[in-house]
């Protein structure tokens, strides 16, 4: 463990400093080129840019790079590759709407480097139970893991600091997860992945000074899920996503089709006078992770952003608790 | 506390999935076809795999009563 802390230290400082020295200038160059987006819940509606994808990527390249000079393994280009490719998918949807299908369809594509690398285990580990061999069906798994990780970010994407805080927090329980069953070198692999959130939500948090766009949140999502299959923790992986999962679970089984946020005609959620966030009455407007947290009165945008991660925080341990239980067995 | 019944869900998703994962190993990882020779693993990877589906499908199908019974209150603003 002693030799590791040099990777350790060298790939976090990496990881978090590419990330809070790039974003100020692409801020600068977003601006530059008119490459902002409203924000709707600020009062005035300021013009944010958008997105930040491009140094979430770099940060999580340039890091993980450096780690592989120590770790040459296949998993790590497993995460290089899928993440970059998930990258490709945000920046195409950032810069052109595509239909409801287009990401699901191109991220299951960006899975199959997991596949041809064979950087997986066919063995779904449970907690208190062991494990079972699932060959035909964990193919299946991964081509799906990375739609469904990638969208799930991209989803609670809705508010200020949202979509980077919830990565911080869930990414970091990941880490300390994969200590836990001992699996040391996924561990500093997936160490990036919070040191970039981190960073990234410096300038993400409230008030906003740029947007992950799809770009963004999908890099994240993506390699999350990577790392979820390469380092064999998609349970701990799932529970640590819970809160993102019943955003995604509750949209969908409101709307009952897959589509694109912005093709949703009912907005879930409206202003008060004094500008704070409150649910609508809307009977066609779908049920939202946000919607479900106003139900309860109107809050500003901050508060509600400090719900989601008190729910983040509370899925993170019982993904830590479920790390401690893949040791027991009944 | 303001979300309360979201913790709830939460925790109610958190033993589903403890609970689903014992019956996936219990129940369907002993299963092993061995009558067809070089098909065999092709059988008993289908038949496990038909299984963990059907479960997942039930998750589901519980999850949505439990969200309903759970927000009940909430969703019918």
């Amino acid at each position: 463990m002693l030799n590791q802390t040099i990777p350790v230290v060298l790939v976090s400082s990496i990881a978090f400093f590419s990330v809070y020295v790039t974003t100020p200038f692409l801020i600068k160059a977003l601006e530059k080129r008119n490459l902002t987006v409203k924000d709707y819940n600020r009062v005035g509606g300021a013009m944010v840019p958008r997105p930040g994808g491009p140094s979430i990527i770099i940060g999580i390249l340039t890091s993980e790079l450096v780690l592989y000079v120590f770790f040459p393994t296949v998993e790590i280009i497993a995460i290089l590759v899928t993440t970059s490719l998930a990258f490709v998918v945000g920046i195409i949807d950032d810069r052109k709407i595509l239909g409801g299908w287009f990401k699901p369809v191109a991220l299951a594509v960006s899975a199959i480097p997991i596949l041809l690398l064979g950087a997986y285990d066919s063995n779904l580990a449970f907690p208190l139970f062991g494990s079972v061999k699932i060959p035909a069906l964990y193919l299946a798994l991964i081509v799906f893991m990375i739609p469904i990780t990638g969208n799930t970010i991209n989803s609670i994407d809705v508010l200020n600091g949202v979509a980077s805080g919830f990565m911080i927090i869930a990414s970091f329980a990941l880490t300390v997860s994969l200590f836990i069953i001992q699996n040391y070198e996924i561990a500093l692999a997936s160490l990036p992945l919070g040191f970039v959130s981190l960073a990234f939500y410096k300038y993400h948090k409230f008030p906003s000074r740029i947007f992950p766009g799809d770009s963004g949140a999908l890099t994240l999502g993506a390699m999350y899920g990577v790392i979820a299959i390469v380092g064999h923790v998609e349970i701990i992986a799932a529970v640590a996503l819970l809160p993102a999962v019943i955003n995604s679970f509750l949209f969908l089984s409101s709307v009952k089709r897959i589509i694109e946020h912005r093709a949703v005609k009912s907005k879930p959620v409206a202003h008060t006078d004094d500008f704070k966030l409150m649910a609508t009455t809307d009977k066609d407007a779908p049920v939202t992770l946000v919607r479900l947290i106003l139900a309860g009165g109107s809050m500003t945008e901050k508060q509600i952003g400090g719900v989601i991660f008190k729910l983040a925080l509370f899925s993170a341990a019982l993904a830590i608790i479920t790390a401690f239980m893949m040791g027991l067995k009944i | 506390m303001k979300g309360a019944h979201i913790f709830l869900f939460i925790f109610v998703m958190w033993i589903l999935i403890i609970i689903g994962g014992g019956i996936l190993i219990v129940f369907t990882a002993p299963i092993s076809i061995i009558e067809y020779g070089a098909l065999d693993s092709f059988f008993t990877s289908g038949v496990k795999a038909v299984i963990a589906i059907t479960l997942v499908a039930i998750w589901i199908y519980i999850l949505s009563k439990i969200k309903n019974w759970i927000f009940h209150k909430h969703l019918s603003h």
